[in-house]
């Protein structure tokens, strides 16, 4: 059994959640320089040199790369030799986004789904938790906007519709986005599992860095397919019109029911934020 | 009737803009914009709408003015304005055409627009413009002075004057009826 105090994780979540909104991840500067050399039309450059300077200018300046700093999303993996002291995890993870969002000056994101009233410190974080092996405690966040969330989808498809229903759904839903979520765009797709099991897929996709194949040939296959059918849709960055719409597809799979083919995508924007620590 | 999806001349204009600067403009055309501009988004765009209902009148004079989409992150120390980039203009879709025939001449947002904001976009000689989606910190850059101007309780969403110089966006919808997204999807779908 190896302790971890709260004031650990407080602190590394507040860390976290400041470095990932400042600080554009190295796999994604590359993935929009790449796609600079790659896009076809002018106006499609411009945008993306528009993106790098952009993350140039908030590494420097300390700002958010996009004001829109996101809900607090939270995956914690638990090690089950590992016991917590100190208090309250889930109020542990609070703090921390709560310390984030006022000593990095983000945006509170954060409000009644009627009344719109802001709950003022962008908590409650949403947290997704897992009991692993071993000692440690991973935790990753993923701020993320809801420019590029609002595009996200659970489906129920029928077992007949298959392979080819899955694909004509991904790109229904990258067409129906067009410029709002922020294009280039990540698509996260999660095939199987049931109805919450299939979303919470499609979120852990887009954890996967830009350029990663499902260890799966046939998935790998798709994915690759998918982002080449986005890429010739004409949307481009920003919507603008270009050849670079995505920047990469990925798939999670699971087993699902006999009677079911249940699917979820959820897109995520240029600005894609993501950081993580093993305490 | 094909919009320009070139990048061949830069224009720099000034609010607040004038008919003959928005006839000037074509869909695809990037502009460098100067001068004072408004902050709005969907909180203070149901207030403006209350208060119009109500008789009342607006927290700032719309006339030849343009509303920027937009709800900012805090100002670090020492900094004018924190991250400003643009938000999704659709959901201040059933709000503008109401705006614009009060006068306002452009508004800056990112996304695409409804028949009825392009109709009156072309009616009254209005411009809608594209500033890049996700370069918040680039874009308060081109911020020198942001004050609160009404509705300080909505926080982020508060409608406050900015005055901005040289902000780079692209003329999505002109008063011509062209729409950039159109033409730039047109041109590059294989």
């Amino acid at each position: 059994m190896r302790e971890i105090h709260i004031n650990d994780i407080i602190s590394t979540v507040e860390s976290l959640f400041i470095d990932a909104n400042l600080n554009l991840s190295e796999n994604m500067y590359t993935a929009i320089k790449k796609a600079i050399d790659e896009e076809e039309s002018p106006v499609g450059k411009e945008v993306l040199r528009e993106l790098l300077k952009n993350a140039d200018l908030a590494r420097e300046e300390k700002m958010p790369i996009c004001q829109d700093t996101g809900l607090a999303v939270t995956f914690l993996e638990i090690g089950q030799d590992v016991h917590i002291a100190g208090g309250d995890l889930t109020e542990a993870i609070a703090e921390g986004v709560r310390r984030a969002y006022r000593n990095g000056f983000l945006r509170k994101s954060c409000c009644h789904p009627f009344t719109r009233k802001n709950t003022g410190d962008n908590t409650p974080p949403i947290i997704h938790t897992k009991i692993i092996p071993g000692d440690k405690l991973k935790i990753t966040v993923l701020p993320k906007g809801g420019g590029s969330e609002n595009y996200g989808e659970v489906r129920m498809l029928t077992p007949s519709q298959g392979k080819e229903g899955v694909m004509a759904f991904i790109l229904e839903m990258v067409l129906k986005g067009g410029p709002n979520p922020c294009p280039p765009i990540t698509v996260g797709v999660g095939i199987g599992g049931n109805f919450e099991m299939s979303a919470l897929l499609s979120k852990e996709a887009l954890m996967v860095p830009v350029g990663e194949r499902n260890t799966d040939a046939e998935m790998a296959d798709l994915e690759l397919a998918m982002l080449d059918a986005i890429n010739k849709t004409g949307i481009g960055p920003q919507g603008y019109g270009g050849t670079i719409t995505a920047l990469d597809v990925h798939i999670k799979m699971a087993p699902c029911h006999l009677a079911s083919l249940p699917v979820a995508i959820n897109i995520q924007c240029h600005a894609h934020r993501m950081r993580e620590a093993v305490l | 009737m094909t919009a320009k999806t070139g990048n061949d001349a830069i224009k720099k204009i000034e609010t607040p803009l004038s008919d003959a600067v928005t006839a000037s403009l074509k869909a695809g055309d990037k502009v460098l914009l100067s001068g004072f501009i408004y902050t709005a988004r969907d909180a203070a765009h149901k207030r403006f709408s209350e208060t119009l209902e109500a008789g009342g009148k607006l927290p700032f004079d719309i006339k030849g003015q343009v509303i920027y989409y937009c709800g900012p992150a805090p100002a670090p120390p020492g900094k004018v304005i924190g991250s400003c980039g643009p938000t999704t203009s659709s959901r201040m879709d059933s709000y503008a055409p109401g705006l614009i025939s009060l006068g306002l001449k452009g508004m800056i947002g990112k996304g695409k627009r409804s028949e009825a904001v392009k109709k009156a976009l072309k009616e009254h000689k209005s411009l809608y413009f594209g500033a890049t989606g996700g370069a918040g910190a680039l874009l308060a850059r081109t911020v020198v002075a942001a004050d609160v101007i009404a509705y300080e309780d909505l926080g982020p969403e508060a409608v406050m004057r900015l005055e901005v110089k040289d902000m780079p966006l692209f003329v999505i919808n002109d008063i011509f009826g062209n729409d950039l997204y159109e033409a730039g999807i047109e041109r590059y779908r294989r």
